[in-house]
């Protein structure tokens, strides 16, 4: 059983939990924990989903079938261009942007005119709109009351007026907290993202219930609605309203963006750009969802209470009703609360914020009053002003709700708001994305838009209420038949939606750029412009810095700042500030253009742009910059930001030039001191066998009476000393020539078998001479691999006697071995000699560095064969290294490729 | 009383025609083959001149040179470095680290003797 | 030059894929019931499905 106070006692009981749910918002966001998560900003855009949406969308697809589906579809193809979103909240952060008639007002030179204007066209468009929340909900408790045959007034007052009362208070209190405009509410958004959570649970409980538990499912319903010609007619769309189809899409597409609630949570409540990657799809998602059930909703409507049943506005309530589902029913009225309180709860708070700094603020800034009082501080009043815009905007909307009751003006008022905003988008786009969009063109274009909007759509809604007469719509004004308000210039055909957008929209477009085209910016809005339409490429701190030039005196500007943000938070600020520029305090920051765009900026934060210019300039005296000047100053920037990006790149083709040189340098040093090294060296081996020559034939050549065995025992040293220079120098130029890739190469067939076996033969007298036995286990022919056969001779002889020069004699033993495999032939030279310690084995291949004991065989060896035997082996694509321990002889070993048999 | 001669290189043909050559100039001569028999024979045969290469294994001239001034009782020795790299900074660190006389290879027989005997006040 | 960042660029074609598909002449194409369901109907709300799930792919594989 539902009683008025049951429902009384529902209702509050559930703004109390949007209270506790703003309240625990704020506390977190205080406590610096902020719950604006990616996902809770999606959610809350579902703010667009009004109780026009949750009541009303069943209400318009019984009669216009799916074309409701254009208000959702518009929102969902305008939030992926994610790209525009972006750009309006970067600007919006950047200048410090409140509301959109801030936005409009600051890209077009601070303009308070602008300003004003937007702010009475969203007041005009927008208060109905609140009126007709507060319908919604005054009909949601009919329905309810009517149901259960009783009703209630408290303290003789109606419950709407109470829930607005309501609603005025969440909204002063959770919306009007900080001065500063541009602090986000996160309580409030909390709050509205939590109300849409309810509303999309209580709407398709709804569907659901009433799609499955009292029709049969989808089929069933479409099926039973297809037999009768009326509900057919809703299944389809008529293609001869192709136009409205289209126009409806472009209109909640730009309402999306451009309704002042939707401005306030898309840019303004933004915490972090990134969380648009959510919402660009899940709140489309949120709203297919919403709209599944929705014609289902109104067939089921139509099939159970029959054509003039019952208001197919309330069916989301009568249908649960009159299946005795009381509970869903309480469940859909709170939906539909909730649905309206979002609204009206952002609308007011962007509304009041928009009132306060583009209506009020200006009047109070030029009135004497203001003047006269010099009230230390304003903020007080400032915070004042807005809570009083809000209990005014929700009063007004209050009233039109009374006057209104039933009346056409209020129910057709949802398009009619959507087009009085679509009124912004030329300003808007154009301020975003064209530089020679003027102020002048923006006041045409939106005067222009708005003048239409109001003689074909808001004074014929009025009419139709019966306010006024309605000559001017049926006869054109004065009589004149292309003045029809509905039907200009004899366009008819269009549903009024369509042809007020097409109209407005060619006279706000067409007086907008004729006009920007004709007029000259002035030097604020060019400087703007910049900053507007080059957001992501301005360079803030450098051109701001020019953009103004004049005198300002520190202590005037805290001291406006004081004045309107409070003491606290105007110090609060400047440490803030200072610390930015890396200064102890602002006393010891100058005056400067950076300081003055700081005040600037803080004070638009709370007063609005427009009215935050004219109080700076009413304390600096600024030197007025020409546009020409301004003009040359962007130009400059433009060119100078084009010019280093130039040097840069220069300047790293510098460094890596710089880096090359430095390394080849580097190299060549190298080389050099290498090349040092080995001359230095190769004297030193070429000096020594000389030194012997030397000495000892002078001592011959002095001393004829020499013994004789001396004598030979001396020419036998000569001969020996200069036999091992020769092969010296050969080996030398041998090495310089391999090394400088000149060497002489005859590469052919060469049986490797042949070579060792050869090898062997020409050096077995020098083994048998110290008795060291020598032996190997050669094939009669082959491998065969392509090579040069002397130098590989070369190789296998210097290996062999490297081997007899370091084995013992009498006991040594040299094994030669000869294998192919993998694709490799490989020979060994084993001997049972000293062998080499790790070191040495890396060592001997270096030239001029011998192993073992020099002492006794140095005149035999050169400390080139090695490193010379390696480089051939190498050259044949082989290898060349040693194997050994010491005590356990040596197993030098080299391998040669074998030729790839061909295929 | 004959001057003794101590000769250290790592070269046979040249200690042999070292060794020749100061003998038949009438001093006692020693021969070392590398650095740590040189500073053995120093010891054991106290030359009053050592002939030291400076390129040897083991240990090299500049070793041998430093080790034989940090020593006091060597006082009176006299060392004539032999070197086959002829680069001035070689003269230089020879001389720097207490070397009396500096010879590069290949030297004329005749201006050695004359040096060394010189250099020990005979002849 | 910065390059356009590709995710928005993505989004944005969505959305240009998006009129033609949700608009006028295409939209008088489905015609009939398919099992029992108005054709428009699964029309208009399979291609807003689709662009939302292209949209969901697009967007959080890597941030905008």
């Amino acid at each position: 059983m539902l009683s008025g106070w049951f429902i009384a006692l529902l209702a509050t009981g559930y703004l109390g939990l949007l209270f506790a749910v703003a309240r625990f918002g704020d506390a977190r966001a205080d406590a610096g924990k902020s719950i604006i998560s990616a996902n809770v900003y999606a959610l809350s855009l579902a703010v667009y989903c009004t109780s026009w949406t949750f009541y009303g969308s069943v209400g318009r697809a019984t009669s216009g079938g799916l074309s409701f589906l254009t208000i959702y579809i518009g929102p969902t193809l305008m939030l992926l261009c994610v790209g525009v979103i972006i750009k309006m909240i970067r600007i919006s952060k950047a200048q410090r942007i409140t509301s959109i008639a801030d936005f409009i007002a600051s890209r077009y030179g601070k303009s308070q005119l602008l300003a004003g204007m937007v702010t009475v066209i969203a007041v005009i468009g927008v208060v109905p709109y609140i009126a007709l929340q507060l319908k919604a909900m005054a009909a949601s408790v009919d329905v309810l009351l009517q149901h259960s045959g009783s009703s209630v007034e408290v303290w003789g007052l109606d419950s709407t007026f109470l829930i607005a009362v309501i609603l005025a208070l969440f909204s002063i209190l959770f919306g009007t907290r900080h001065l500063d405009a541009t602090e986000r509410h996160e309580g409030m958004v909390a709050a509205v993202a939590f109300e849409s959570v309810v509303k999309i649970i209580a709407f398709m409980a709804v569907g659901i219930f009433v799609t499955y538990g009292m029709f049969g499912g989808l089929g069933d319903l479409f099926q039973r609605a297809a037999a009768s010609a009326d509900m057919e007619r809703l299944l389809h769309l008529d293609s001869g309203r192709a136009g409205t189809w289209t126009a409806l899409i472009i209109l909640s597409g730009l309402a999306i963006i451009f309704l002042p609630r939707q401005f306030q949570i898309i840019v303004v409540e933004n915490v972090d750009e990134s969380h648009l990657k959510r919402a660009v799809w899940l709140f489309p998602l949120y709203l297919l969802l919403i709209n599944i059930f929705v014609l289902p909703l109104a067939l089921g409507g139509l099939l159970h209470f029959g054509a003039q049943g019952a208001n197919p506005d309330t069916f989301v309530l009568t249908l649960p009703l009159a299946r005795g589902a009381e509970a869903l029913a309480l469940l859909a009225f709170i939906g539909g609360l909730s649905a309206a309180t979002g609204m009206v709860i952002v609308e007011t708070i962007a509304l009041s914020t928009m009132v306060c700094n583009d209506l009020v603020m200006p009047w109070l800034l030029h009135s004497t009053w203001l003047q006269a009082e010099k009230r230390q501080d304003l903020s007080g009043l400032l915070i004042g002003i807005r809570r009083a815009a809000i209990a005014l905007i929700l009063l007004l909307g209050y009233i039109y709700f009374r006057l209104a009751g039933e009346a056409y003006a209020l129910v057709g008022i949802g398009l009619i708001s959507f087009t009085a905003v679509a009124q912004f988008a030329p300003a808007m786009f154009g301020g975003m994305y064209w530089k020679q969009g003027t102020r002048a063109g923006a006041v045409a274009g939106l005067l222009a838009g708005f003048v239409v909007w109001l003689y074909t759509l808001l004074l014929p809604s009025f009419a139709k209420s019966g306010w006024m007469p309605s000559g001017f719509v049926e006869h054109g004004l004065f009589g004149l038949g292309w003045l029809k308000a509905q039907a200009l210039f004899g366009l008819g055909g269009l549903d009024e939606i369509s042809h007020c957008l097409w109209w407005s929209m060619l006279a706000n477009m067409g007086a907008y750029v004729a006009v920007s085209l004709n007029s000259r910016p002035d030097a604020v809005e060019a400087s703007q412009a910049e900053r507007f339409v080059d957001v992501f490429r301005f360079d803030a701190r450098n051109a701001e810095a020019r953009l103004w030039r004049g005198k300002a005196s520190p202590d005037a500007l805290v001291g406006l700042l004081e004045r309107f943000l409070g003491a606290a938070r105007a110090r609060q600020q400047l440490a803030a500030y200072a610390l930015s520029r890396q200064a102890a305090g602002w006393r010891n920051l100058p005056a400067d253009a950076d300081f003055v765009q700081f005040a600037e900026a803080e004070l638009a934060g709370a007063i609005g742009s427009a009215s935050a210019r004219v109080m700076v300039a009413s304390v600096a005296q600024e030197e007025d910059l020409g546009l020409e000047e301004v003009l040359d100053i962007l130009d400059e920037a433009t060119q100078v930001r084009a010019h280093s990006r130039q040097l840069e790149a220069k300047q790293r083709e510098l460094e890596a030039a710089t880096n090359e040189l430095r390394e080849a340098n580097e190299r060549l040093r190298e080389l050099d001191r290498m090349k040092d090294d080995f001359i230095s060296t190769v004297t030193h081996e070429l000096r020594t066998p000389l030194t012997s020559i030397r000495a000892l034939s002078e001592m011959l050549h002095e001393d004829p009476r020499l013994d004789l065995a001396d004598r030979s025992r001396f020419l036998g040293i000569i001969v020996n000393e200069a036999e091992r220079l020769t092969r010296l120098i050969n080996q030398i130029l041998d090495m310089a020539k391999m090394e400088s890739g000149r060497a002489e190469w005859t590469t052919g067939a060469v049986d490797l078998g042949e070579v060792v076996r050869e090898s062997m033969a020409s050096l077995e007298h020098l083994f048998r001479e110290k008795g060291v036995a020598l032996a190997g286990n050669i094939p009669a022919s082959g491998p065969v691999v392509q090579a040069d056969r002397d130098r590989l001779t070369q190789v296998m002889i210097n290996l062999l006697s490297n081997a007899v020069k370091f084995v013992p004699g009498g006991a040594g033993r040299v094994q030669v071995g000869l294998s192919s495999a993998a694709g490799l032939v490989r020979v060994e030279v084993h001997d049972n000699g000293p062998g080499l310690t790790a070191e040495e084995c890396n060592v001997i291949f270096e030239k001029f560095r011998q192993g073992g004991n020099t002492m006794t065989d140095k005149p035999q060896g050169t400390g080139l064969g090695l490193p010379i035997s390696r480089q051939i082996v190498e050259y044949f694509g082989g290898n060349l290294w040693v194997e050994s321990e010491p005590g356990a002889g040596a197993n030098f070993i080299f391998t040669v490729p074998l030729p790839v048999p061909e295929e | 009383m004959t001057k003794k001669i101590l000769i250290v290189d790592d070269e046979p043909n040249i200690i042999i025609s070292l060794e020749f050559l100061m003998k038949k100039e009438g001093f006692s001569v020693a021969v070392a083959g590398d650095g740590e028999e040189a500073l053995a024979k120093v010891a054991s045969f106290a030359p009053d001149l050592i002939l030291l290469d400076v390129m040897m294994p083991k240990k090299s001239g500049f070793e041998v040179c430093e080790a034989l001034r940090a020593d006091p009782s060597n006082a009176g020795l006299l060392i004539v470095m032999l070197t086959a790299k002829g680069r001035d900074t070689e003269v230089a660190k020879g001389l720097a680290i207490g070397a009396d006389a500096y010879v590069t290879k290949p030297f004329s027989t005749k201006e050695l003797v004359a040096r060394v005997k010189t250099m020990l006040g005979v002849g | 030059m910065k390059r356009a960042n590709p995710i928005r660029q993505r989004l944005a074609a969505l959305s240009l894929l998006g009129v033609p598909l949700l608009t006028y002449p295409l939209l008088s194409l489905p015609s009939g019931t398919w099992g029992g369901i108005p054709a428009t109907y699964l029309y208009l709300f399979g291609v807003w499905a689709g662009l939302i799930a292209l949209a969901a792919w697009v967007a959080e594989r890597r941030g905008i």
